[in-house]
Formats: structure tokens, sequence, C-alpha cells
């Protein structure tokens, strides 16, 4: 629908993976957290430590969909001098380095509609952005960002919850692009564990109604967690883990402590095996 | 120029718009309990038997009509317009809160929901919605910042009478807006059995407009009451605005009367220039926060920003999409009054009336007295004395240097 094969590094990526057999690996890292540059380097070894596609967290003063690991995360961040701008900045360093890792940006709409709309779009695509989860903005609002994001090949993620049902499914899948984000439990970041099962039928559900990649999160914490969705789901996205090894990782002021990209890495690592050790037991 | 509408009385339109401002920013796990709560209340709406129903909690428990009274001596005092107070600080629970509450309840429970949550600022709404769980025995869950709890500790206590568990908000900043955060957080967690009891006119459509709704009693009354008192309507309204409810209620019913002069009065804290404040139409922009679009304190990032006042009910750095349209239509004057200029108000009027405000009400009462003493004395002016200042007394005590 949007972005032309060749150069839409979403598709491009998950083509690869279903040729290869597998499930993407999505760790989730809050942009400026703890501060900007530990935050890049996390960010620049991130594809070497099994990432196939990253999702990268804008902070927002209010985020009403996140648990106490990814709201902690925000106001580090907030400390750590994160501005949207910013965050661009560093999607823009990155891509001199990988030009194939899709960078999906996750975060709420006051941000993006205070840098405005336009220029954001213009902007993030120019810096190497590929796609948008906005966490506040239903279908109900398409014509905020959606809509916008489409006409200029900007991927505007769908989430799909356990509280979307069959009536609203339509209206959901209706401008999805990049892939569905299954949000596999009702409630915040980091909470609740999934059930496998469940997640497994409403993944089943989804499939019916669109072609496009499945991808699951909220409340995926270990390597186990994340293999077990892996088989019944195109990606898994881990987020409050990562970030709570961030945070277990500062000195008493709230500084990086020397071990604490290496530390990140190395826990991303253990799950993205997790994700590869899984063999598909889905639908394709 | 702008071009004045028939009427400003048809908003919101189909998704909840008052022009650029309202709408629905929810996460999609919230979308369909939130169409839900609009489908049940505009069945709720259309039904005689529900308005029945809740015409007679108002009368019988909430103890309505309030009064419209002729504030002698501060009209004495100021020299110049008639001024009366719609007393809706003498309902239940002390506060205008009630109305809403009430309305809400009886939804929540048409509905089949059995767990209420609210949050609360200065504790009047959570004081309400504890009061009317208490009354059908639904279970009561209040977010208040931990900030507001210090300094609301009577009403803290008067919720865990009621029984309702109270749960301190420590996330943020701490205050009213996190507490909203919090309360969004639950429902998101509890999709099920539980109805988020929101107590202002914010939040994602329905509720800038049910809120409305159930509290525009103030207004009515107050029409019905004015031509009983004096054979005709008012000439201005004045009101107090943090998320704006008692405001819109008391404005909404006259808002096509375009003779009469409406104010709505945000706090300015230590001053609009010092940054510390609560005016969100005066010292803030459009921007998106807790499920609407209207204006907010926020920096050129889209941070929210806190606000301050000395009533923690005024306390919020937002306020309702409507009083956010009426002020692009120009339709309402929304003027913005200090903590210091309320405090000499709520001193004023307990001396000269007999009547301690609550902090809320003297920020309306601060402005009255600016503009009263040069009206004709024919001139009828309403103020919304929406609450009582029981809750407020160690608050002036502190501010004036007192010790209890």
């Amino acid at each position: 629908m949007s972005g032309d094969a060749t150069s839409d590094r979403i598709a491009i990526r998950f083509a690869k993976l279903a040729d290869e057999g597998r499930a993407a690996f999505v760790p989730f890292i809050m942009a400026a957290d703890p501060d900007m540059q530990t935050s890049f380097e996390i960010l620049k070894g991130l594809p070497n430590a099994g990432a196939d596609l990253i999702e990268l967290g804008v902070m927002y003063s209010d985020p009403m969909a996140d648990g106490p690991a990814i709201q902690a995360a925000g106001l580090r961040a907030r400390a750590g001098g994160a501005r949207l701008d910013r965050t661009l900045g560093m999607v823009r360093r990155f891509r001199t380095e990988d030009n194939e890792t899709p960078i999906i940006l996750m975060g709420y709409y006051n941000p993006i509609y205070i840098y405005g709309v336009d220029r954001f779009l213009t902007d993030a695509l120019d810096a190497g952005v590929d796609g948008l989860i906005v966490v506040d903005l239903p279908p109900e609002e398409d014509s905020e960002l959606c809509l916008p994001a489409r006409d200029v090949g900007m991927h505007l993620i769908r989430l799909a919850t356990p509280t979307t049902d069959e009536a609203r499914l339509p209206a959901v899948i209706s401008n999805a692009s990049g892939f569905v984000y299954y949000v596999a439990i009702a409630g915040i970041t980091g909470t609740k564990s999934a059930d496998a099962d469940e997640i497994g039928i409403a993944v089943e559900r989804l499939k019916r109604w669109t072609d496009l990649p499945i991808a699951v999160g909220f409340g995926i914490k270990t390597p186990d967690n994340a293999a077990a969705i892996a088989k019944i789901a195109d990606a898994a996205v881990v987020g409050s883990a990562i970030v709570q090894t961030v945070a277990d990782n500062l000195d008493a002021d709230g500084r990086a402590m020397p071990e604490l990209v290496t530390n990140v890495l190395d826990l991303t690592r253990t799950l993205a095996d997790g994700v590869r050790s899984a063999t598909r037991t889905g639908s394709e | 120029m702008i071009v004045e509408p028939n009427t400003y009385r048809t908003g919101p339109d189909n998704e909840g718009h008052f022009g650029i401002f309202g709408g629905r920013f929810v996460a999609e796990t919230l979308m369909p309990l939130i169409l839900e709560v609009e489908q049940a209340y505009a069945k709720a709406k259309a039904d005689d038997i529900f308005q029945a129903e809740l015409d007679d909690y108002l009368a019988h428990y909430v103890g309505r009509p309030s009064p419209l009274y002729f504030a002698e001596r501060i009209t004495q005092h100021f020299g110049g317009a008639k001024i009366y107070f719609k007393r809706d600080e003498l309902n239940h629970t002390g506060a205008h809160k009630i109305n809403n509450c009430m309305g809400q309840i009886l939804l929540a429970r048409r509905m089949g929901k059995k767990r209420i949550i609210a949050e609360t600022g200065a504790g009047q709404h959570g004081v309400a919605t504890a009061t009317v769980c208490a009354r059908f025995g639904l279970k009561c869950v209040v977010y208040m910042g931990a900030t507001d709890m210090e300094r609301q500790a009577p009403n803290v206590f008067r919720m865990k009478l009621l029984g309702a568990e109270v749960i301190p908000v420590t996330s943020g900043t701490a205050t009213l807006k996190d507490a909203m955060n919090d309360a969004l957080r639950d429902w998101v967690a509890n999709v099920d059995d539980t109805y988020y009891l929101i107590g202002t006119v914010a939040g994602p459509h329905p509720y800038p407009e049910m809120v409305r709704d159930f509290q525009s009693v103030i207004g009515n009354e107050t029409k019905i009451q004015m031509r009983a008192a004096e054979g005709r309507l008012p000439d201005s309204l004045i009101a107090c605005i943090g998320g704006g409810s008692n405001a819109m209620g008391l404005f909404h019913p006259f808002l096509d009367y375009t003779d009469v002069r409406i104010i709505g009065v945000e706090a300015a804290g230590h001053g609009i220039n010092s940054g510390e404040h609560a005016a969100s139409l005066t010292g803030g922009r459009p921007g998106v926060l807790h499920g609407n679009r209207t204006f907010l304190l926020q920096d050129d990032d889209g941070q929210i920003l806190d606000a301050h006042s000395i009533s923690a009910g005024l306390d919020y750095p937002g306020i309702g999409p409507e009083h956010a349209w009426l002020h692009d239509r120009g339709r309402v004057e929304y003027v913005s009054i200090t903590d210091h200029e309320a405090l000499d108000a709520f001193q004023l009027c307990s001396r000269l009336e007999g009547i301690i405000p609550a902090l809320e009400p003297a920020h309306a009462l601060a402005h009255v007295a600016k503009i009263a003493p040069e009206l004709p004395t024919d001139h009828l002016m309403v103020m919304n004395m929406c609450g009582r200042g029981d809750k407020d007394v160690f608050t002036v005590a502190e501010a004036l240097g007192v010790e209890l």
C-alpha cells in the first residue's frame, strides 16, 4: 500500500525472514535513556545483538498505556535530554551505518502534533524512520496522522488488542500498513504476562483479515516467552525487560555505568536467541 | 472576522469534536469501552425513566435545587452589580461534583458495571464518587496524586470512611494529571467490570458532553430562579475553571442568550508571567492529552508542564475541549486570578457573607471584585459558589502564616 517494494525496509525484512522460516525479534528502547550518547550506542549495537527491527521510544510526559518500567525510562530520557528532533537525529546517525534494519518510532501523538504533522513526516522519512506506532491514535482519528503518513509512504503501524472485537477489526485493519501490532494483554506495558494459547487464537483471527505480518508485544519478558510467541506470530516485541536492564545499570546518581551497553545488548542477544530457536507452527 | 453560529449548543459532532477540539485520542484497548459508554449514555439520555430517576436522587439525596442567593453585603461592599451566588456548595458533599457523579453512577449501574474508578485533585470529585458508590454498594477506587493527598488530607479520610480505596499516585509529578493517567491505566487493565467516572468536562468523547449535560442542572435552575427573583435573565455569569465542569454547567444553558456576558476564571497561581500557573487558555496552546485536543500547558517539544494553583481543584494543565472552542469562538471570556487575589476573596466572603468558599470559587469571586464595582446597580450577576471551603482551611491558614 505504501512505500515501494525495493525501498521498503519493513517489507524487505519480513520477506527475508519468511525465507529463513523464522519470526522477527523486535527490541524496544527509549531514545535518550539514560542519555543521548549511551542510548545511541545501544541503538547502534542492536542489529548485531539480534534485532531484526527496532522500536525506538519517543518520550512523552504522560504515557497512559505504559507501566512503571517504561514510565521510568521516559523520566530518565527526559533528564537525558530527549526531544523529538534529537530522536530523529539519532536515527539519521544510525542510518549512516545501517540502511537495512527497520526503525519504528513508538510513542504518543502530542509531540508529533506540536512538531507539526507534515514537517514531522518529511523529517522522519528523511532521517530514515520506517514506521510509527502512536498509541493514542485509534482508527477514529485517522485523519490526524494515519492518512497523511500513508500519502507520503510512512507506515502507520496499527494496534489490535484483546478488546478489538470482530466489529472493530475491519476499521483497525483498513488503513494498516507495514505490520499489525497485537497488544497481547488488556493492560499496560510490562505488567501481566500473556497466555500463548490465547495469543495464538488472536493471531489466527487477525490473519483472516490481513496479509500483513503480525507482531506481538506487551508482557513478553524472557527468552522462553519470546520463543513461544515466535512460534505463533511473525514478530515478538520486548520492551520493559530491556529498559529495566538499563535501570539496573545506573549508578546512584542515575548515570550509566561502564557495563550498561554491554549488559543491555547481552540481554537482547539472549532474547533474540529465544526467537531464533523457535520453529514456526503458524500458518506460513 | 468570526461569523457567529445560530447556536453554540449543538456540539459535539458525532466524533466528539467541538471545532478542532475534543475527539477520542485513546489507546485501542479503551476504544471499545468508550464506544460502549457513548451508546449507553445516548440511550439513557433519551429515556424518561433514567431522567426521572436522576431527578429524584438529585432532589432527595443531593438536595437540589440549590438556592440562588442574593449576596447583599458583598453587593453593598462592591457598590455596583447586584450579585447572586448559585449555592452549589450546599449540595451533599459540599460541591457541584456530585451532580455529575449521580448521573454517571446511574449510568454505570445500567451498564452492569461493578467497580468504579475515579481520579481526584482536591478530593471533591473523589469524595463525591465514593459517596455515590457507598450509596449504591459499588466498589470504589480513587487515584489521587501523592502531593494532593498531603494537602487535602481531610478528604482522603472522608473517602476512606465512605469505603473507597485511595491509591496514591507517585508517577510523573504526582498531581491530578498523573492521577488521570493512572486511572486510564487501571481502566485499560480492568476492561470487563470497571467504569471510569471522570470528574470534569474533559477526557475522550463522550465524557465532555456527558459531564456537561449532568452539570447543566446548575444553569437550568439558575434560569428559572433568576426569572422568579428578578423577572428576567442575568446580565452576566462568572465561574472558576480547572477542567471546567462547574462553569460549563452554569454556562451551557445560557450560551445562546448572547446578551448574557459569560466569564470563566482560570487560576493564575503566582502570576502568568511567573510560569507557575494553571491558566491553560491564557498561557497554553492546543495539544492532545487525556483523550482530547484542547489548550494545554506544554513546552515546545509537546511535553506537558506542571500546573500550579493554591487550589488543588484548579491545578490541571488542561481545560475541557468545549471551553477551548468557546474561547476560540469568543463566546465566553476567559480571565485569570492569582493565588493572592483568591485568598483575599476567600477571606472577604467569609467575613461579609458568613460563607467560607472553597478556594476554587474564591477565584471567581476575586474576578467579581474586579468588575462588579464598575457595573450599574441593576446589572444582575451570578457567580457559581461551586464548593465550600471546609477542605481548604489548612491550606489557607498556611498561606496566611497561621499555625493551627
